[in-house]
């Protein structure tokens, strides 16, 4: 008796800190907006409601979440390697260009090849993207995180040099684009949803990344750079490899993001992809602490949060930054309330 | 226009229907509320409202709008162009019974608006920008839009006029269409008062860049450019740069001329009060949507901002002449012989292009004496 | 305007770079010192881009209530000073890591200050005065270019200074020592986590007043646009000239030269491939830390209590 009710505590222990956040951050924000005279207790309720209060709630959630998944994943596997890397909205930008280019190469070709060929040019291209930052590190020792954030930014320059240049339809007149994608290759809705397939693979994709993480021998090698890499050096692991795979790893799923937006919601590449899924998945995979199961709730988390904001600007007139300050204020109590966390937590 | 996912035959945008205000053939019928019921329209905006550019204008309009008796108005501003503009409209239909919505910005148009139209039948969609083309696009779509092009000729006008170097300089987003007529018909207004004015142009990369707008600004000015005007979402911060570097300026979208008190010439605006109240009148009434809506100074959809201190009176008159023959119709902007700025005749010699000409819609060129390429 | 101008295309070209080192360098410079000072420390604060934008509204508010524009710009350093403090409080606390909440922050300043800055975007504050420097020439372009505003000297003034401080004063060496080791800072009777919380404040007055420069005198207005990574980018040139406040200083103008390189080439008409050219300053930066940093060396200079060194 006592013993299961020791197990039960320690397995929702870990919910603690959560929930505290959860609600330190609820208070934070009310207070914040009953300063500026709005109806905070409504405002809340709104919240809830907007991201999770009803099946269309939910179905806007998820079609936010599905993104975040994979950018997150952008993070987390590096993280796990040690590095952190925050350029994700790159490669989101050169995996969707690269996918958009696909179909034009395989006209003809039946549906399910060229999307996963697609899939794979999203992967290949987000994945050297990033990989580009861990290979500057090893050779060069150049801090990952500059770099990636420079390569982000050169690769969405590069992105909208080539969607409004060479590449470019000359039929999108006003909406630069590439050529759209034929009918048949698009990805459609999940059965009796709203929201695109691109949702199942992004859990797919956190499963795949936890499992590869914490069960195979290559997640271990990756956890051991990552915690201490003199002591992987001396056991003969491949250090730059395995930084360089991981991040590989990383960039391909942001690469598979920008792959799913232009399949599933744009039908081509343009710049309205651009919308900073790469830097949402940096939030989300800290709030997760990189833990990839973490990060399917955590996206949920913040695309409802997102969600929400409609209701907010309808319904009380408040600014669309009102979910900004909400999302920072939870995050923020988050990491406060790690304290509370018993377990070592890990350093990144 | 990108190809929708509708189409089954070749894209042909000359196939459009070309007058003014083309409403579709058949009436059909939507579920109009019932007289006791307000009218709940939705109103769509990529940035802030008041940005002192694109989205305050269509404020504006919409402002008006509210004011409309029957009318009940829901605003979401700052909706990015992805899944969150699908699902915005969506909530707007479902959670507040929104049965008509104004989506302001032109990517939301393909797939956004399309795809939420063949969703909701019953729900009317007006997208500002956008090409609706019959037989592609379903019904309960309509794109409005302005000629705005009218007013930035009148801008030339006062510009060449006003500029003692005759160099002009036009900060632009990205090289489209809708810039593009922009920037050509800026030129060719001001080569009506000085043949050998120029119009230096530089393209900034997106909507809203305040620090490389005041960068190109500044730029310009140092190659001896002095009035400045633009085609980005917010014209404040060059406007504002203008006027601290002694230049002239024109607005655009809605008028800039408090931040420029001494050298505001005359800016490009949009009267989106016109269209919207038409497309509403319609819905009120039970009439058909409109699909096709374009108009320029003569239907009220475009205005040009009152001069500014430094107009001349002879600017003035020559002005005032030239958009009187435009209120009657009577001013065709884009006429042959027509070269761009490698030499390639785009009109050609006789040729004319009323304002409605599809061809106008993907302009792709920049007509002699613009300094810049496309 | 004077034909010479037209004539001397490649001097006007080296005009416009140097104005924009002179313009658009300055909120770098200023959020890269702070931030040298936070991770001098051995704190790294990536939350400066949201303290840059929330400094950038309060000075900008804060000017139009009073009508003083230095009002403004030290009420944007007291809104940094606040972020600082709130996130070296946050960092103190055990078990929590700092890029975390240098990001949250970044999130929760921007939010913070869009949401409380929509009433500023309409109306016009004051504006900080200019200086001259050009008053000499007659050539329209080289007045413009040498047109400052005095928090670039005092800026760069705040670079030596801090050189200075950092190798000979007391403070400043206390400060490395904090930084470097922790546990020996202690041992000699430092305290360690009110020195980092200081750092960090004052390294967000300074991201703050960057905010303000950006928002009271180039391109001198309020809207949600203003900062683009500005902040990010000022921490990223932190590591890029190793932790040392003059070559902050060096990469700062740089960056801003680099920055006006796009904008000068299509005011001379050159328009094509102008993403390209305005991805010049990253560029310039990747290239730059590819040719100069070795693996050995890199992280030579840096604090040892940095969690960026601790692998």
């Amino acid at each position: 008796m006592d013993a299961a009710m020791n197990r039960a505590m320690r397995a929702v222990a870990p919910l603690a800190p959560f929930t505290a956040a959860a609600l330190a951050a609820a208070l934070l924000f009310a207070a914040f907006l009953a300063a500026q005279g709005f109806e905070a207790p409504e405002a809340l309720g709104l919240v809830v409601e907007g991201a999770f209060g009803s099946a269309f709630a939910w179905q806007n959630t998820l079609a936010r979440a599905a993104p975040l998944m994979l950018t997150a994943l952008c993070v987390a596997l590096p993280a796990r390697a040690g590095l952190v890397i925050i350029g994700g909205e790159g490669a989101l930008a050169l995996g969707a260009l690269a996918a958009a280019m696909v179909p034009s190469l395989t006209a003809g070709w039946p549906a399910l090849p060229v999307q996963l060929l697609m899939a794979l040019a999203g992967f290949v291209a987000g994945g050297a993207w990033i990989a580009a930052s861990a290979w500057l590190r090893h050779v060069r020792g150049i801090n990952e995180t500059i770099s990636s954030l420079l390569l982000s930014y050169i690769g969405i320059a590069l992105f909208n040099f080539l969607v409004e240049g060479v590449l470019r339809d000359p039929a999108s007149l006003n909406k630069p684009s590439t050529p759209p994608l034929p009918d048949a290759v698009l990805i459609g809705p999940l059965p009796g949803l709203e929201v695109h397939w691109g949702l199942v693979w992004g859990v797919l994709a956190c499963a795949a990344a936890w499992f590869l993480l914490r069960r195979t021998v290559f997640g271990f090698s990756v956890a051991v750079v990552g915690g201490n890499p003199r002591a992987a050096l001396m056991a003969g692991l491949p250090v730059g490899a395995l930084l360089i795979a991981a991040c590989f790893l990383g960039g391909g799923a942001a690469g598979v993001a920008g792959m799913l937006e232009v399949a599933a919601v744009h039908g081509s590449a343009n710049a309205s992809l651009l919308a900073g899924y790469g830097y949402a998945g940096i939030l989300v995979s800290f709030a997760a602490r990189h833990n990839p199961l973490g990060i399917v709730a955590g996206a949920i988390l913040v695309g409802g949060i997102g969600a929400s904001g409609s209701l907010l600007q309808r319904r009380l007139d408040l600014p669309d930054a009102a979910v900004l300050v909400l999302q920072g204020a939870l995050f923020v109590a988050l990491l406060a309330f790690e304290t509370l966390n018993r377990k070592g937590a890990r350093r990144v | 226009m990108a190809q929708t996912r509708f189409s089954a035959g070749r894209r042909d945008i000359l196939r459009i229907l070309g007058s003014g205000a083309a409403a579709s053939a058949l009436p059909f019928g939507i579920g109009l509320a019932g007289a006791a019921d307000k009218l709940v329209v939705g109103v769509i905006y990529v940035g802030p409202r008041d940005d002192f550019g694109y989205n305050q204008a269509q404020a504006q309009a919409v402002a008006a709008l509210k004011k409309m008796p029957g009318v009940k108005v829901v605003e979401e501003e700052k909706v990015p162009e992805t899944v969150a503009v699908q699902k915005t409209m969506e909530a707007m239909i479902n959670q507040d019974k929104a049965t008509l919505i104004f989506a302001t910005s032109f990517g939301y148009f393909d797939p956004h608006v399309l795809k939420m139209a063949e969703k909701y039948p019953n729900v009317r969609f007006a997208h500002c920008g956008g090409l609706w083309t019959a037989g592609k696009h379903p019904k309960n779509v309509g794109s409005f839009f302005g000629y705005i092009d009218e007013c930035q000729y009148l801008d030339g006008i006062a510009a060449a006029s006003a500029s003692k170097s005759k160099k002009l300089g036009f900060i632009a987003a990205k090289p489209i269409p809708q810039v593009l007529r922009n920037i050509n018909a800026f030129l060719l207004g001001a080569r009506s008062v000085d043949p050998k004015a120029t119009v230096k142009v530089i393209f900034t990369g997106d909507w809203s860049l305040p620090v490389k707008e005041a960068e190109a600004a500044n730029s310009l000015i140092d190659q001896g450019v002095d009035v400045l005007t633009c085609h980005v979402d917010s014209p404040k911060v060059i406007v504002e740069t203008a006027e601290r570097r002694g230049v002239y300026s024109c607005g655009y979208h809605a008028s800039q001329a408090k931040l420029a008190p001494k050298g505001y010439l005359t800016g490009a605006e949009w009267d989106w009060q016109t269209p919207y109240t038409q497309i509403v009148k319609a819905t009120l009434d039970g009439k058909p949507m409109v699909n096709f809506l374009r108009g320029g100074l003569k239907d009220g959809f475009v205005k040009p901002s009152p001069f500014g201190p430094a107009v001349s009176a002879e600017a003035k008159k020559k002005s005032e002449a030239v958009k009187a023959a435009m209120l009657k119709g009577d001013f065709p902007i884009f006429k042959g012989p027509l070269l761009d700025n490698t030499g390639k005749t785009v009109i050609a010699a006789g040729k004319v292009l009323g304002q409605q000409d599809p061809l106008l819609e993907s302009m792709n060129y920049l007509v002699d004496g613009v300094i810049g390429q496309v | 305007m004077s034909e010479t101008t037209d004539g001397l295309a490649f001097g006007s070209l080296v005009l416009a770079l140097l104005g924009g080192a002179l313009r658009v360098s300055t909120p770098f410079l200023f959020v890269s010192l702070g931030e040298c000072i936070t991770e001098k420390s051995g704190r790294i604060n990536l939350g400066l881009e949201g303290t840059l934008v929330l400094g950038a509204m309060g000075g900008y508010g804060v000017s139009l209530l009073t009508g003083s524009p230095w009002l403004g710009v030290l009420a944007a350093g007291l809104c940094g000073v606040l972020m600082g403090l709130l996130h070296g409080g946050l960092c103190s606390l055990p078990k929590v890591n700092d890029i975390a909440v240098g990001i949250a922050l970044m999130l929760f300043g921007t939010g913070l200050a869009f949401f409380l800055g929509k009433p500023l975007i309409q109306p016009q504050a004051p504006m900080l005065p200019s200086v001259e420097l050009g008053a000499w020439s007659d050539n329209e372009q080289v007045r413009s270019a040498l047109r400052i505003n005095l928090l670039l000297p005092v800026g760069l003034a705040l670079a030596g200074l801090l050189h200075w401080a950092f190798r000979a004063s007391r403070w400043g060496l206390a400060l490395r020592l904090v930084g470097d080791n922790a546990a020996a800072a202690r041992a000699l009777g430092y305290p360690v986590v009110p020195i980092r919380i200081g750092a960090t404040a004052a390294g967000g007055f300074l991201a703050g007043v960057g905010g303000a420069f950006l928002s009271l005198y180039y391109p001198g207005s309020w809207n949600e646009g203003l900062s683009s990574g500005q902040g990010l980018m000022a921490v990223a040139l932190v590591i890029f000239a190793r932790w040392s406040p003059l070559r902050c200083a060096l990469a700062a103008l740089l960056f801003g030269a680099a920055g006006a390189l796009g904008p000068a080439l299509q005011s001379q008409g050159i328009t094509a491939g102008y993403y390209l050219f305005n991805a010049a300053p990253y560029v310039l930066t990747l290239a730059l830390m590819a040719a100069s940093w070795t693996p050995g060396q890199t992280l030579a200079g840096a604090p040892g209590e940095l969690s960026f060194t601790q692998r």
